[in-house]
């Protein structure tokens, strides 16, 4: 099944290293990833769908946790959550069925992004399912090209973040503690 | 200005601050400046003979103390030399510290001499790993990556140091504090869930505690130990346990999984309750996991979040420091005790009994021949002359089995093996950290003929520095596990496993300058390595064993563990 990961991380040198290497190392397969800035520039949010048997999500979870660099995890999957994709697809086509992928363009709520003699490029966003049906529309209509962003999504809960606190340095520092609950 | 102090100086300042006292490593080009600055510092420096063994005695150091090991290797072949020393010790959970020289930050990508990217290749087999970029940074890196090997699981911790880092020179502040806002350890467990695994406890009829390595990486030997007392539960120890519940115990049965004993596999199959503490459900343990304490409630203490549940499904779970969490359940089990263990407690004794009568049903007794040294009697020799005080460390193996089988350590962080990566070559650079950590120690080096010739570079190391390490070689001329496979599974097609050269020991050690011996007949072997532990220096004790002995029970791989194969088929008689 798919497991929709958001995953906060801060920007430390071979942070997504880490997580890509993490996936790959416990054979679980990453279906799309997407990582940007947050509003805070030390912190990336990542976006990670990854296809695995419902029996290890929360394995999948656990692991992602340890990751010393990464500050929270929530899987979406079944949450309270929204997900879209961004397309941006090319299309070339004849002159008589421009007016036809206009109006399906429209309603998919496309944009038009580029048009030229040879065809279009087209700008959609939405959730994954419908970017598969808009896909297989256009290709009804010629030769397309396709970009995917691969999925980002948001959680419509508030979770608090909770952080380690500091800790002393050195031979003499107390053994940290912590409570899972 | 007189107060700047080089990158390199200021490194050695930490790792004073971090309490250690000695580095096993092997020097290099960008790690120069390193070497010239611990020209002059206290920090002992141990220079081994190939980074590989920095990494191991490193671990022997960290396994016999419980504290961090320090290895310390150059940029490119160094870095890459170290490798099978860091997994190791990330999957039997040690904590090291590896310091790396890397060239210098202007050159990084350049494909410049000796440069390997430590950082990108070690990311796999590091707890977590670091490369630091600039000097301001250094002394926290340093702290923090000494603080993620030993705290919660611990594990390897790399720190990749470009040579104009060690080189630069700055205003030495200590650091105060560090601060890994996603490093999460959790130490105190649940208390409900500590609560409810001490009432179920009392509820069982049939119980058995599993303890592993946690327990000796917790430091939590003597709380196991009155948990077992308080119970008088039985109890087994895993590969990485032994130790933690002293070999003599009366309420200890033996290591459980494929090599393990009748007895404890059986009781791992028949009981309801199964209290898992520092365990991981290992594969080697667990056999078929289908088939494995199939009647079983299980209670699994662990403070890795991640083990809960990743093999076995656990009735209770609690995250926690098996120390902590074990203070706490001891006391609410004595609490308890009183109004609950007359519940079932003749279903217990019963148990007991059962347990005892596996025990002597099929006995773990080691071979004796009168022709032959049979490897068994050599590990029961070590195990009479060590009384349970000697530290043995051993590779990978039948040697290691049947020294898990039949030596009794009576206390933990004595056995010293290569458990999860099983990695060769182990046993003789674990030996030297271990002796080092422990000087006041008698330390065995149990070794197969195999790995030992993957160690022989140590031996100078060993004399150069007197270690009064006992290497003891059990000689049976194979790699001897893996003939056991093709001959069980492989239809005796041996391939390339026959070691047919073997030095002779006498000479080799008086090559390095000290004494060696090899023996053959039954007779010999107790004056002999009576001879080796009188020796004040070290010692190397060619065992030749009888070749062919396998090591029993044993559990086919994929197999169910209540299905041993107890001995080596017997020829039928043909009338």
């Amino acid at each position: 099944m798919m497991q929709i990961l958001s995953i906060l991380v801060e920007n430390k040198p071979g942070a997504l290293m880490r997580i890509t290497g993490l996936f790959s190392a416990r054979g679980y397969n990453i279906e799309s990833l997407t990582v940007a800035r947050t509003l805070d520039p030390t912190l990336s949010r990542m976006t990670i769908a990854v296809d695995v048997d419902p029996k290890i999500r929360a394995q999948v979870l656990k692991q992602i946790n340890k990751l010393v660099n990464v500050l929270q995890v929530q899987d979406l999957t079944e949450a309270p959550s929204v997900a879209r994709e961004l397309i941006l697809l090319k299309i070339r086509a004849s002159m008589d069925a421009r007016t036809a992928i206009l109006k399906e363009a429209e309603i998919f709520g496309a944009r038009v992004v580029d048009s030229s003699t040879d065809g279009y490029a087209i700008e959609v966003t939405g959730d994954p399912e419908k970017l598969d049906e808009f896909i297989d529309v256009m290709r009804s209509y010629g030769d397309i090209q396709v970009t995917r962003s691969g999925v980002v999504a948001v959680s419509l809960e508030i979770k608090k973040l909770k952080l380690a606190p500091p800790v002393p340095a050195g031979v003499d520092a107390p053994e940290p503690n912590g409570v899972l609950q | 200005m007189s107060n700047l102090i080089s990158g390199a100086k200021m490194l050695l300042e930490c790792l004073v601050r971090e309490g250690v006292d000695c580095v096993f490593g092997y020097p290099g080009g960008v790690t120069l400046p390193l070497y010239d600055a611990m020209y002059d510092h206290p920090i002992r420096h141990v220079l081994v003979r190939h980074e590989e063994n920095a990494a191991f005695a490193a671990e022997g150091y960290a396994r016999a103390t419980g504290r961090v090991g320090v290895c310390c290797a150059t940029s490119g072949p160094g870095a890459t030399n170290l490798i099978t020393g860091l997994v190791d010790a990330l999957m039997d959970s040690i904590p090291v510290v590896a310091l790396t020289g890397q060239v210098s930050s202007k050159l990084i990508g350049s494909d410049a001499f000796q440069e390997a990217d430590t950082f990108g290749i070690t990311r796999s087999c590091t707890k977590h790993n670091f490369m630091v970029k600039n000097l301001a940074e250094l002394p926290q890196v340093i702290h923090e990556a000494f603080y993620i090997a030993a705290s919660g699981r611990p594990g390897p911790v790399l720190v990749d140091v470009p040579k104009d880092v060690f080189q630069g020179q700055a205003h030495y502040a200590p650091v105060n504090a560090i601060h890994l806002p996603g490093y999460k350890v959790y130490t105190e467990g649940h208390s409900g869930q500590i609560r409810r695994a001490a009432t179920t406890m009392w509820e069982a009829e049939r119980p058995l505690i599993y303890a592993g390595g946690g327990i000796v990486l917790g430091k939590a030997a003597p709380e196991l130990r009155e948990l077992v007392e308080l119970t008088n539960f039985p109890a087994v120890c895993t590969l990485m346990g032994l130790g933690s519940l002293p070999g003599d115990h009366p309420n200890f049965i033996s290591m459980p999984g494929m090599h393990g004993s009748y007895a404890s596999n059986m009781a791992m199959t028949h009981t309801d309750l199964l209290i898992a503490l520092g365990v991981r459900f290992d594969d080697r343990v667990t056999g078929r996991l289908a088939a494995f304490a199939p009647h079983a409630r299980v209670i699994h203490v662990d403070i890795d979040p991640a083990e809960i549940g990743k093999n076995r499904a656990p009735d209770i779970p609690i995250v926690g420091d098996i120390k902590r969490v074990l203070t706490k359940l001891n006391k609410i089990v004595a609490e308890l005790k009183p109004a609950a263990a007359g519940r079932n407690a003749a279903a217990r004794q019963a148990w007991q009994e059962q347990v005892r009568a596996w025990k002597e049903e099929h006995p773990l007794t080691p071979a004796i021949s009168t022709t032959e040294i049979k490897p068994q009697h050599l590990v029961s020799e070590i195990d009479r002359l060590s009384n349970g005080q000697a530290i043995v460390t051993s590779d990978v193996g039948q040697h290691q089995m049947w020294a898990a089988q039949f030596i009794r350590f009576s206390e933990p962080n004595l056995w010293i093996n290569s458990g999860g990566l099983g990695a060769m070559g182990f046993g003789l650079p674990a030996a030297i950290g271990a002796q080092f950590a422990r000087p006041d120690k008698l330390v065995f080096s149990l070794v197969g003929d195999g790995g030992f010739q993957m160690s022989i570079p140590e031996l100078a190391t060993i004399a150069n520095y007197g270690l009064p390490v006992k290497i003891v070689v059990m000689n049976n001329g194979y790699l001897g596990m893996v003939r056991q496979w093709q001959e069980l599974f492989y239809n005796n097609r041996l391939c390339a496993v026959e070691l047919d050269c073997f030095p002779d020991a006498e000479l080799l050690a008086r090559a390095y300058g000290f004494k060696g011996r090899t023996i053959d007949k039954p007779a010999e072997l107790a004056p002999a390595l009576e001879e080796a532990v009188k020796e004040p220096g070290p010692y190397l004790l060619n065992v030749k064993v009888a070749p062919y002995e396998n090591v029993y029970p044993m559990v086919p791989a994929g197999g169910a563990i209540h299905e041993m194969v107890l001995a080596p088929p017997q020829p039928v008689a043909v009338a």
